[in-house]
Order: C-alpha cells, then structure tokens, then sequence
C-alpha cells in the first residue's frame, strides 16, 4: 500500500527525518510511536505531500508521489488529519465534511448526503448543522476523521486524533479506527496514547531522533529495551529488568 | 425552493416596471447607478468574499475594461457590445497575470491586498504616459446613440443593462454557493492547508476566482464607458472604483448572495441622501456618511446580512424557547 524508502528531512542543522524506511501493508492499522520531537509529524508531512523530502521516495499503491501535489495526492486515496485540528470554523459540520465528499463527488447534494452519512459514522449526526467553531475538542477531533474520511481514502494517516479526549471519548474513537479499517481502509497512525496503540494496532514502527529504531508487533516494541530507553532515558531497561528479577517493580 | 424562486421573479418583475413608474432622471441614475456598483461589489465578492482574497485594487480590471472598449471603439471603430467581449478578456487576463504571480508565491491577506494596490497603481501611472490611452486627458468614445451602439438616449435603457449585469451577477453567485467549486473556494477561504489536505487545488481555485471578478469587472468597465462616454486614468485606476467594491460588499456582507447589491443601496441612499439634506453645510454630508459607515462596521461585522441573520436567529431562537416552554 504504502512504501517509504530512505526519506530525510533537515531544518538547519538538524535531522528532523533521518534515513528512514516504512512499509505498510494493505489493510493494516500501523502505528509511529516516538517521544516528542522524534520526526513523527514531520515524516507524515512527507508522506502526504505537504514537505518536499531532502532524500529518498514514497511510493503510494505503485506510483511516486515524492512531492506531488497535495491535492493530488489526495485524489489518489491518501489523506491526512492535522494533530492541530484545522476545521473550516465559518462552515457547518455538514458542510466542513462535504469539503472531504467532494473529491469524488461532484454534484453538491451528493457530497452533502455524504456527509450526514459519514457523520454518523463518527457520532457527529447531532451537530451536523452546528457551526464547526462551535464543537468541543472531541468533537473538532471527529471532524477532523470525518472531513478525512469523507474523501473515501485507500489510506489514512492519522495524526494524533485521540490526543486531549478523555478516556471514554479515546474508547469511542477506538471503535471508530477500527470500523473504518474493518470497511477496507488502511490505517497509519501518529499516537501517544499507549494503550490505545497497543490494542489497535498491529504494527508498530518506532521513531527517536528521526530514525526508526524499532519495529514489531506490540507486544515485541513493548518489551523492547531500545525503546523504553528512548521513552524512560538511558539505562532504563536495564534497571526494568534488575527491579523486575528482585520483585519490586510494578510491572509498568 | 419554490418560495425563493417566486420572490425572485416578483423582484425582477418589480424591477423591470421601475422606468415605468419611476420618470425622474434623477432617480433612475442613482438607481442604475446602485446597480451598477452592486455589480461590481458582486465581482469584488467573488474574490474577496468567496474565496477570501482581498483585492484593493479592483480598479486594475475594471479600468482594463473600460480602456479597453474606449480604445477599440476608437482605433478600430469596433462596435461597444463587440468590444464588451474583448473588455471582459482584457479583465480576465489581468486576473489571470496578478493572480498567478501573487498565489505562485504564496501571498496572503495584506500582501495580497497591497499587491492588487500596487498594480492597479501602476495601471493607472501606465495610463496616464502612454498614448494609446491619450494620457492624463483621457478618452471620449463617439457618440452614436441606440442600443446596436450601446449608448441610450434615455436614462431607462442603461438601467435595463445594468439590471441585466446584476442579475447575472446574483446568478454567478447563487451558482458558486450552491456547487463544489464554490464550496471549495470557500474552504480555502477557511483554511488553506485543510482545504488542500482534503483534494482541493487551492491555487488552481483562487486563480479562477480572481479571473471570473476580472471578467466581471472588464465588462463593468464596459458600462461605465458607455453611460459617461469618457475615460482617464484617474477614473480608471484609481482608488475609488476599488474601494467602492470591496466597500459595498463588505457593508452588505461578505460571501453572499445578496450582500454586495444590498451594500450599494443602502450606501448610495445614504450617501445620497445626506447629501441631499444637508446642501447648506459642506462637507458635512461625508461626516454623516463616514459615522454611519463605522457604525455599521462597529455593530455589523458581517455586514447587513449578517445583522438580519443573527436578528433571525436571535428571534428564532425566542420563539422555539417559547413554544418548548408553551
């Protein structure tokens, strides 16, 4: 579905992006941990064609996109969502969605039918004639999903949409991935919310200072010593493993 | 639906028996003139309101226009409503050259507006050396009246035209509220980055904006010249017709419909009659108007439009709470 092949990203002197590789695979939820700062954004900014890479490629369904146009790319079947959540505030809810439906609907009452349509896929069908400034976090996060979604991807790229929600609202948007995977949509992920990450995905590629440093199903990248010295500091997993063997870790 | 499109055609009915009614040459001037502005308000809305562009030199494509036909009617002897044509190309090609240099690299908000500004500046310097458009002079097109010629010997026969551009300005701009592209244009307006994330061609759509109102406003250029038969550079290019157009739309409410044409009535009434009520105090009638226009921008942002639709909104909400209540 999607192969990213040796990209790299500076600003300055610094390696936002450095070297890295990714593949996901049709059908898939894949997931990009990393600490803050890591190049996640960064990478998916590239992906979606909204930063030209320095180096390297990414290959959409077997054609090129490296620095397509993002509208382009989008007509394709890639479309992303901003962790800083970007709604039309003047427009409705309904209306914010249509902007998604029209990429491949052309006449207007369609793209507004599919709106309501989508919308009841995220549970926004009550606000969907509300103004979208005046939504809550959560629900400009749906928006968000739902503008995307709209679009009828083959792939989406999420970034961060669980961030700020509370622990019922992340359940909500759990089941909400996973519907939209379970309709034939390929899903990469940006998350920070672990647990919400270790249950929706399959895959997890992990990235610290622009590289990726780990790879694997979830159970594999959480045992990882690589990792947990990435998020916990240096010699963390050793110290996991010494408090582990002597009974008084708590397991977290 | 069906009530909108009934109320529309009383209100053309209505509006085609006014020279009937109305005999005062006076009065038909203010009011084709009324129209005329809504008009190229409606032009300006395309761009500024729409798609969320503001142009402050709207001149630049009217002014194009209106040399336009002064020049081909001249050198070439070619009729007005032939030149028309050329007139509207002439304000199309405007947009197309300040609308790909300015969004090819990536100009916004006041960057935007100040470059239109500095074209339309250099139009006007450029019109005033040059000779094709007899420089600071200006031009007078031959007088040859009747309506093959596009000169009328009435005042009711310039009001027939200019309700003709109105009307189909309202049409272009029901058009773009009710279909994707204006729904795009719109979400560029909103949010550029979002727009483009979601499929939209964000340069691609401000570029035909900014072409439609530089068509619209060439062939207001058009009118112009053949209900004054005279053209300069000041007329042309200067700030008036610019700030005229992003005026009325802006008083009458930005992207809508009705907005830009409601804002040239209401201004030139106002305009008019201050001016009418106050002949023995000069300059006082542009006091009034200059404290009547802050009032309506302080209490108004939206425009009147926007006003009627919170009033409405304030009063349906009323009235819901009261039959829940009830």
């Amino acid at each position: 579905m999607l192969r990213v092949s040796r990209l790299s990203k500076s600003f300055g002197g610094l390696r936002a992006v450095d070297d890295v590789s990714l593949e996901v695979a049709e059908g898939r939820i894949v997931a990009l941990i990393g600490p803050n700062g890591a190049g996640k954004t960064t990478l998916f900014a590239m992906i979606s064609g909204f930063l030209r890479p320095d180096a390297g490629t990414v290959v959409f369904r077997g054609t090129d996109i490296t620095g397509m146009a993002r509208h382009r790319i989008c007509e394709l079947g890639l479309v992303r969502t901003f962790q800083l959540v970007q709604p039309f505030v003047g427009l409705t809810v309904r209306e914010n969605i249509a902007i998604g439906a029209h990429v491949r609907l052309a006449r207007r009452r369609d793209a507004l039918a599919k709106a309501a349509e989508v919308a009841e896929r995220v549970r926004l069908t009550r606000q969907l004639d509300e103004p979208a400034a005046r939504l809550t976090v959560a629900g400009r996060k749906r928006l968000e999903l739902a503008r995307a979604l709209a679009t009828q991807p083959k792939l989406l790229l999420l970034d961060e949409v669980m961030a700020g929600l509370t622990p019922t609202e992340t359940e909500e948007v759990v089941q909400i991935i996973r519907a939209i995977r379970a309709s034939g949509v390929t899903v990469l992920l940006i998350e920070h919310v672990m647990q919400a990450v270790m249950r929706l995905s399959e895959h997890i590629c992990v990235l610290s200072d622009g590289r990726i440093i780990a790879e694997g199903r979830p159970a594999e990248i959480a045992a990882h010593p690589r990792v947990i010295e990435a998020y916990l500091g240096h010699g963390a997993a050793a110290r996991m493993v010494a408090s582990a063997t002597t009974g008084s870790g708590d397991g977290h | 639906m069906r009530r909108t499109v009934a109320v529309g055609v009383v209100a053309l009915g209505l509006a085609l028996a006014v020279p009937l009614v109305v005999r005062s040459g006076f009065w038909l001037h203010l009011l084709t003139l009324m129209l005329f502005f809504g008009y190229l308000g409606g032009s300006w809305n395309i761009l500024g309101g729409y798609a969320g562009q503001f142009s402050f030199g709207h001149a630049a494509f009217f002014g194009t226009g209106a040399y336009v036909t002064a020049i081909l009617q001249l050198n070439l002897g070619l009729n007005p409503w032939v030149a028309m044509l050329f007139a509207v190309t002439g304000g199309a090609l405007v947009g197309l050259v300040i609308g790909f240099l300015s969004f090819r690299y990536g100009l916004r908000g006041s960057y935007f507006a100040l470059i239109t500004l500095a074209f339309s500046e250099v139009l006007r310097v450029l019109a005033t050396t040059a000779k094709i458009t007899n420089g600071g002079q200006g031009l007078v097109v031959p007088l040859r009246a009747g309506l093959g010629n596009f000169q009328f010997p009435s005042k009711a026969g310039y009001y027939y035209v200019a309700l003709t551009l109105t009307v189909i300005s309202l049409a272009v701009a029901w058009g773009i509220e009710h279909s994707r592209f204006g729904a795009r244009l719109m979400a560029v307006r909103e949010n550029e980055e979002a727009a483009e994330a979601l499929g939209v061609n964000a340069f691609g759509h401000k570029l035909a904006a900014i072409t439609i109102a530089g068509m619209m406003a060439g062939a207001g250029g058009t009118f112009y010249v053949q209900m004054f038969y005279y053209i300069d550079p000041r007329i042309a290019y200067g700030p008036a017709i610019s700030v005229e157009s992003l005026l009325v739309s802006i008083i009458g409410g930005m992207g809508t419909v009705f907005g830009p044409f409601l804002g040239s009535v209401v201004l030139h009434l106002v305009g008019d009659l201050t001016r009418q009520g106050l002949t023995d105090a000069p300059g006082m009638s542009l006091v009034l108007y200059g404290v009547l226009l802050i009032l309506i921008l302080r209490y108004l942002p939206n425009g009147l439009i926007g006003g009627a639709r919170s009033l409405a909104a304030r009063v349906g909400l009323r009235a819901g709470g009261a039959a829940s209540a009830g």
